[in-house]
């Protein structure tokens, strides 16, 4: 039997109140694409950690090609041929790609040469990027791209990459994985981190299924119904929200020819938007992320005033009201960035609760704060939505991301809104509490209200939305209905292969 | 090794320790230099801590420290209100000029009328003046998006020429023999803020300070204001999700801190200054911005704040007469005492954790 690339041995790390990991075992062979699957939380981050160099285990051993290896720091790991994307992008926006590159690398070479290789090494594995642009310009796909090379340039035994294709577009995931094929084929090691199960079919040789820390199941994806898989990864039947058949109403809010300047260097300006969205509704607008979401967000939401007719609301117009105006009149939102937009990190969650409560749920009267209420209010949402926290007097900041988004997408359905505009509202939140999080949307649209779901997450948006539009460069696509739509139909709404090819400027 | 662990949210007890360490450290520390210095330490702290409050002498010192502390409380409460929402106020020290200049010359325009209604008026423009003054770093910030700790830092030292100007020329007092400075007000009783219990030194500008604490303390804990000021300063996107208009929070706290240190002034030139004159200004204005601090831009610790910084100066004034302490020393010492602050406050948000080197 041949050895193997890398083996992980009884690999144990706690942290206080919690085993992120607990005796994983595993081993990645050469030229072996492996999957790591599980559900936030299951200790995926931790492991790769671990085998990276950020974090030490507790116990237990790795070894790399049949020896010892306990990286003590990521640079370690790098010259041991381990390298690794990370799901956020370390880049600076006013850097140019070679800039960047160079600022990771320990004796970076001219900036000629450089830009010379990293057109090599681009253009070898069909991930064309040109050196001399500036990252602030880039998409996300192509941002990925740089980190990507960044990583080849350093020729790797083996590549982790977590959760790569979570902003990328259809086509933009199939250039990726072309990619990783001819890695493979190359003979390097890929350790592949997501929850898609779709994609790990198509892509990977080997499964590891992580929950709660511990290895619970081995299997070879293309063998696997993605549903078992699926069911390993939750360790229960799955539930999928429920659809009803749906009366729409009237038109709840209608946005026409909307047009908003970009509101900084690197944001998206909106150009010519138009949608409605009827009573009962749920829009699902798709699209890869820097591509207008928050801005269009921002419009909905009255954090950015327009004219007013471009807004409108049951056939007012509404667009020249801030925030709290149209709290009043029922329009609520939830942002993506949920510490520092959606909720305050060093605030309480009953803080929090006053943030976007105050108006419909009588939290104030004449200006004076009435702190009981708040309280009790966060204290129902902490409870309906099953946030898990010791209690409402603690920071935002002290839970966990998907606790978190639990609470301010609880916080706006809970206050009875007849249009809800939410961004990501699943981003980085388990597939139970994801689930529960769709489900709650779903409930609000059954009752009567518009929702408007902006997200990345394709399966997301098919699997909640009657109607769908994409933003690509601040352009809405007209809204179609969701039944019937296939993937390469999605695909070239968001944009087709977008970004996919150098840039001619 | 050691190294910073942030902790998941604020100690709540560091932040109200972190204060009385740093005047323990400040002690120590300010001991250890005064010894260097070939004065007795222990003698030289008791004197600066101890004299002004139970010595032989307190009965003197101890009006003082309500003097001393009155206007740099009603000026920190001022310029933590916009401090608290990332509204850098750092020209309290002009707003205070303007607010005493404006506040005599109306009560001057009355001279020698007397009227019960003249020391408010005085008091109402007063803070109108200093109001006006901080409107300008605050509008130009809004209109055209400048840096208003440069615009309202610079208006300090135009407030300063203006103050020359008024004791030489349009506020000089013509029996005053050709010598630079105002009339005194403390002879013209409608105008003159006395002692409310006479020597106490508790005048109106002290009653004025207790009332802003209070106001502060409500309006940041109960009023939806004083939460918008909070979420500006926590989570500039979060406010504006909120609702918040910037520009309205930027007008509001400039004006609001520009008032209180125009009040601070009218009240120093009306009572224990009595004129205005060149030199009437004593950088309270900027001292201010030290108790703030101290005081963790919360109105009751800048209330202790306050009394903590006048009892330093006071204190150091005798240290200064009675052991020779040079003045530098005792500045030091003071700037000691912001130091650590800043330094232990880091204990809020961060543990400090030991481990031992890993073998690599």
């Amino acid at each position: 039997m041949t050895v193997p690339l890398l083996s992980l041995q009884g690999l144990t790390k706690a942290y206080p109140g919690v085993v992120a990991n607990d005796t994983v075992t595993f081993d990645i062979g050469e030229g072996e694409v492996h999957a790591l699957l599980g559900e936030n939380g299951a200790g995926k981050s931790t492991l790769v950690k671990m085998i990276y160099g950020l974090v030490k285990p507790d116990s237990g051993q790795m070894l790399l090609r049949g020896q010892p290896y306990a990286p003590p720091e990521p640079r370690a790991a790098r010259g041991d041929g381990i390298a690794m994307v990370f799901q956020h992008f370390s880049l600076f926006d006013a850097l140019n790609v070679s800039e960047n590159i160079a600022l990771g690398m320990e004796n970076p070479p001219p900036m000629k040469d450089l830009a010379t290789r990293i057109r090599e090494v681009s253009e070898a594995y069909g991930l064309p990027l040109d050196p001399y642009r500036t990252v602030g310009d880039l998409s996300a796909g192509e941002r990925q791209r740089v980190e990507i090379i960044r990583c080849l340039l350093q020729d790797p035994k083996l590549l982790i990459m977590d959760e790569p294709t979570s902003v990328l577009t259809p086509q933009e995931v199939e250039i990726l994985f072309q990619t990783l094929q001819k890695l493979r084929s190359e003979g390097t090691s890929i350790l592949y981190i997501s929850h898609k199960l779709e994609e790990i079919r198509t892509l990977c040789d080997h499964a590891t299924i992580l929950r709660l820390g511990k290895n619970v199941g081995e299997c070879t994806p293309a063998e696997t119904s993605a549903r078992d898989m699926a069911e390993l990864m939750v360790g229960s039947t799955l539930h999928t929200p429920e659809r009803s058949g749906r009366e729409f109403g009237a038109a709840a809010m209608d946005v026409s020819g909307l047009s908003v300047p970009s509101p900084s260097a690197f944001g998206t300006a909106l150009k010519n938007v138009h949608l409605t969205v009827r009573k009962g509704e749920v829009l699902g607008i798709g699209g890869v992320a820097g591509n207008g979401q928050d801005e269009l967000l921002n419009v909905l939401s009255g954090e950015t005033v327009t004219e007013a007719d471009a807004v409108k609301l049951n056939g007012e117009a509404i667009g020249q009201l801030g925030p709290v105006a149209r709290r009043r009149l029922g329009v609520l939102a939830a942002p993506e960035e949920r510490l520092g937009h959606a909720a305050a990190p060093d605030m309480s969650l009953t803080e929090n609760a006053m943030l976007t409560g105050s108006v419909r749920q009588n939290l104030e009267t004449n200006g004076f704060l009435n702190w009981g209420a708040a309280k009790e209010f966060a204290e129902t949402v902490i409870k309906s939505f099953d946030v898990r926290t010791p209690g409402p007097e603690n920071a935002a900041r002290s839970l966990s991301g998907g606790n978190l988004q639990k609470f301010v997408i609880g916080r706006e359905v809970l206050q009875d809104p007849d249009v809800l505009v939410v961004n990501q509202p699943t981003w980085g939140v388990d597939a139970a509490a994801a689930a529960d999080i769709r489900q709650s949307l779903l409930d609000l649209a059954a009752k009567g209200a518009a929702v408007i779901c902006i997200s990345q997450d394709l399966d997301e948006l098919m699997e909640i939305s009657d109607s769908f539009a994409a933003l690509n460069e601040g352009r809405l696509s007209a809204p179609r209905p969701a039944a019937g739509l296939t993937v390469d139909e999605i695909g070239l709404m968001l944009g087709g292969a977008h970004g996919m090819e150098v840039a001619h400027d | 090794m050691i190294s910073l662990e942030k902790r998941p949210q604020p100690s709540r007890a560091w932040s109200l320790a972190t204060p009385l360490v740093a005047v323990l450290a400040t002690m120590v520390f300010g001991g250890l230099l005064f010894a260097m210095l070939g004065k007795p330490p222990i003698e030289a702290i008791r004197t600066i801590f101890w004299d002004p409050l139970f010595g032989e002498f307190a009965f003197y010192y101890r009006p003082q420290l309500l003097v001393k502390g009155a206007p740099l409380v009603l000026i920190a409460i001022g310029l933590s209100l916009g401090f608290k929402a990332g509204i850098w106020n750092i020209g309290a020290e002009g707003q205070y000029i303007i607010g005493a200049i404006v506040g005599a010359a109306v009560g001057l325009a009355f001279y020698p009328y007397e009227a019960w209604y003249i020391f408010p008026l005085m008091v109402i423009s007063g803070a109108l003046g200093g109001w006006a003054w901080a409107m300008i770093p605050a509008v130009l910030k809004v209109r055209f998006g400048t840096n208003e700790i440069l615009v309202s830092l610079m208006l300090v030292y135009v407030a300063e020429q203006l103050l020359a100007s008024a004791s030489l020329r349009f506020l000089k007092n013509p029996e005053g023999f050709g010598f630079p400075g105002s009339r005194n007000l403390q002879d013209y009783p409608s105008a003159f803020n006395a002692d409310l219990i006479a020597g106490s030194g508790m005048h109106w500008g002290v009653v004025a300070a207790l009332i802003a604490v209070i106001f502060a303390y409500v309006l940041l804990n109960r009023h939806m204001l004083g939460f918008h000021i909070r979420l500006t300063g926590e989570a500039p996107r979060a406010a504006r999700f909120a609702g918040v208009n910037p520009s309205r929070l930027i007008l509001l706290c400039l004006g609001m801190s520009g008032a209180l240190a125009g009040l601070a002034g009218l009240f120093e030139v009306s009572g224990p200054a009595g004129q205005i004159s060149i030199d009437f200004n004593v950088g309270y204005g900027f001292t201010a911005i030290i108790v703030a601090f101290l005081g963790r831009l919360h109105p009751i610790g800048i209330m202790l704040a306050g009394g903590l910084m006048a009892l330093t100066y006071i204190g150091g004034d005798i240290a200064q007469s009675n052991l020779g302490l040079p003045s530098a020393a005792i500045q030091v010492f003071q700037g000691m005492l912001l130091f650590f602050l800043l330094a232990l406050d880091l204990l809020t948000n961060y543990r400090i954790t030991l481990h031992k080197p890993e073998v690599a």
